[in-house]
């Protein structure tokens, strides 16, 4: 077929999306599991993966690949957000009423809240690492990552605005698993109704999950 | 019965439009919603106004042309039912209806609750046909075709164009549609041959045409009134990235 200008196609900017977002929620794994170790009551367990992480150089690699999944993901999620926006310039005067996946009308929202956590979440640790932001007194190097949490869980407003932030992140990926997995041509009923709640329990570890931590250290630690 | 109606009137594509309010009594529960509005259009001819301009044909759920869009949902209240098809019987006594057009920049209207919905026929003179000469009727057992699968395509196959799928989406996108006429053709041999080409051509004029991307929200699948399976956009999607990543240049 004729193969004109290079134009992404609906389908081609949805797949690089659920790609990226499938991408980014193996990296949440990885996260939530070094972010654990915090609870192992002292800091050696975390500091100890935190030294491994930053001295392996695959790690320095795939660093820069995080980066651009998140990139192209808010890349995507934003045009095809503007896109759909366009395609019905007269609303309906009553209230769409029919049944949809719920979160799936509120992703660009919940995504955009995501992404004002990443970016204070980013000046609070990644970019003291980079040297970009000054190191905070109570830490010992830019590695001490340990103490950077401390003190910040021990702020309940931080607390406040990383558990909120870490419901919408569920929010977002209570829709998004089971959505990938359709945008990639996934769906069969042999196994979708496994995937959906999968997903479920996903969104629900994820966002359980980290938000055990900063709970601990405000009131247990 | 009596009811209340509010319904869309626009004299053209051009103009601005607004909603007129009507009362309508002894309306019988048995009526169907179309005959509904024929009594309405019946007092508004005697009365000498203008009457409520609305699609329909065949008033038998088949030919998909009857689409309205009544109190927020696609066909009304009732699933798998066409507006035709759908009874007065469904509302209560007394109930205010809101009847608007299909909203969608792909679907213009063409006046009061007609909308032209040629973007559809569009897409399929991009790629919805088979293009070999089949010939005469074949012998039923000439080609092998896997009850299941043949059951499938049938599935995908009833489809009546109707729109209601980007009516109910939020983002009015035509996936539905264009996932159920890939699929029917994609699922059988004759339709096989040119399934690659055939994907990237809908898709590409569904996108030129200006309806929205799929954010899976499945809407759609709840408001087809045939309840046709979002399962046919996974096969659409599987379909489209296969063309794209193992088709030749020029397929
Ligand atoms: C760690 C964070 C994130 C993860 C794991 C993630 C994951 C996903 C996944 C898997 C999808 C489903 C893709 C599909 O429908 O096929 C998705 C959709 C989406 N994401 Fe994210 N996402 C994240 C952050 C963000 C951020 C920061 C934004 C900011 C704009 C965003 C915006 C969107 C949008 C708008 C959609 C839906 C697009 C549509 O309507 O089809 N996401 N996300
Ligand atoms: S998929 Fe369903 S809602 Fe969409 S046009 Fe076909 S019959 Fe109508
Ligand atoms: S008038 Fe033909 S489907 Fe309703």
């Amino acid at each position: 077929m004729k193969q004109s200008n290079f134009k992404l196609s609906s389908l081609s900017h949805k797949t690089i999306l659920a790609l990226a977002g499938l991408f980014l929620m193996l990296f949440l794994c990885t996260h939530l599991l070094t972010n654990l170790l915090l609870l192992a009551g002292d800091s050696r367990a975390f500091d100890a993966a935190v030294a491994f992480l930053s001295s392996n150089p695959i790690i320095k690699v795939v660093e820069y690949v995080l980066f651009a999944g998140f990139i192209i993901h808010i890349l995507m999620g934003v045009i095809v957000w503007i896109n759909n926006s366009r395609a019905r310039p007269v609303k309906y005067y009553v209230a769409q009423g029919s049944e949809t996946s719920f979160f799936s009308k509120f992703m660009i929202h919940t995504g955009l809240i995501i992404f004002t956590f990443l970016v204070i979440h980013l000046i609070n640790f990644f970019f003291i690492k980079l040297g970009w932001v000054a190191l905070p007194d109570y830490a010992k190097d830019t590695h001490d990552f340990y103490s950077m949490a401390v003190v910040l869980f021990k702020e309940p407003l931080y607390v406040i605005l990383y558990l909120v932030s870490f419901v919408f992140l569920g929010f977002h990926l209570k829709h998004a698993f089971q959505s990938a997995f359709q945008t990639l041509g996934l769906n069969h009923d042999k196994y979708f109704p496994a995937i959906k709640v999968i997903g479920t329990i996903y969104a629900l570890v994820i966002s359980i999950g980290f938000s055990i931590i900063p709970i601990y250290f405000l009131f247990f630690h | 019965m009596d009811i209340k109606l509010k319904i869309w009137r626009q004299k053209n594509a051009s103009t601005k439009g607004r909603f007129e309010d009507y009362e309508l009594r002894d309306v019988s529960p048995e009526m169907s919603f179309l005959e509904m509005l024929d009594y309405l259009n019946k007092q508004l001819i005697e009365g000498g106004k203008e009457p409520v301009t609305f699609e329909h044909d065949c008033r038998e759920g088949i030919c998909g042309t009857c689409g309205l869009y009544i109190n927020g949902r696609p066909h009304g209240p009732q699933q798998h039912t066409t507006t035709c098809e759908l009874h007065m019987r469904a509302f209560k006594d007394g109930e205010t209806i809101v009847v608007e057009p299909w909203r969608s920049k792909a679907f213009p209207i063409i006046k009061d609750l007609a909308v032209d919905r040629s973007a559809f026929d569009k897409i399929m003179n991009a790629g919805g046909f088979v293009n070999i000469d089949t010939g005469s009727a074949p012998e039923a057992n000439n080609i092998p075709i896997n009850k299941k699968i043949s059951d499938r395509a049938f599935d995908a196959a009833v489809c009546i164009g109707c729109g209601a799928c980007v009516a109910a989406c939020k983002n009015s996108s035509a996936m539905l549609f264009v996932a159920a006429k890939v699929s029917q053709f994609a699922l059988l041999p004759q339709g096989k041959v040119e399934a690659a080409e055939r994907v990237q051509r809908m898709v590409e004029k569904m996108d030129e045409l200006g309806f929205g991307f799929c954010s899976n929200t499945y809407a759609c699948e709840f408001d087809c009134p045939k309840g046709i399976s979002v399962e046919f956009i996974a096969q659409m999607n599987r379909e489209f990235l296969s063309a794209k990543l193992c088709a030749h240049k020029g397929h």
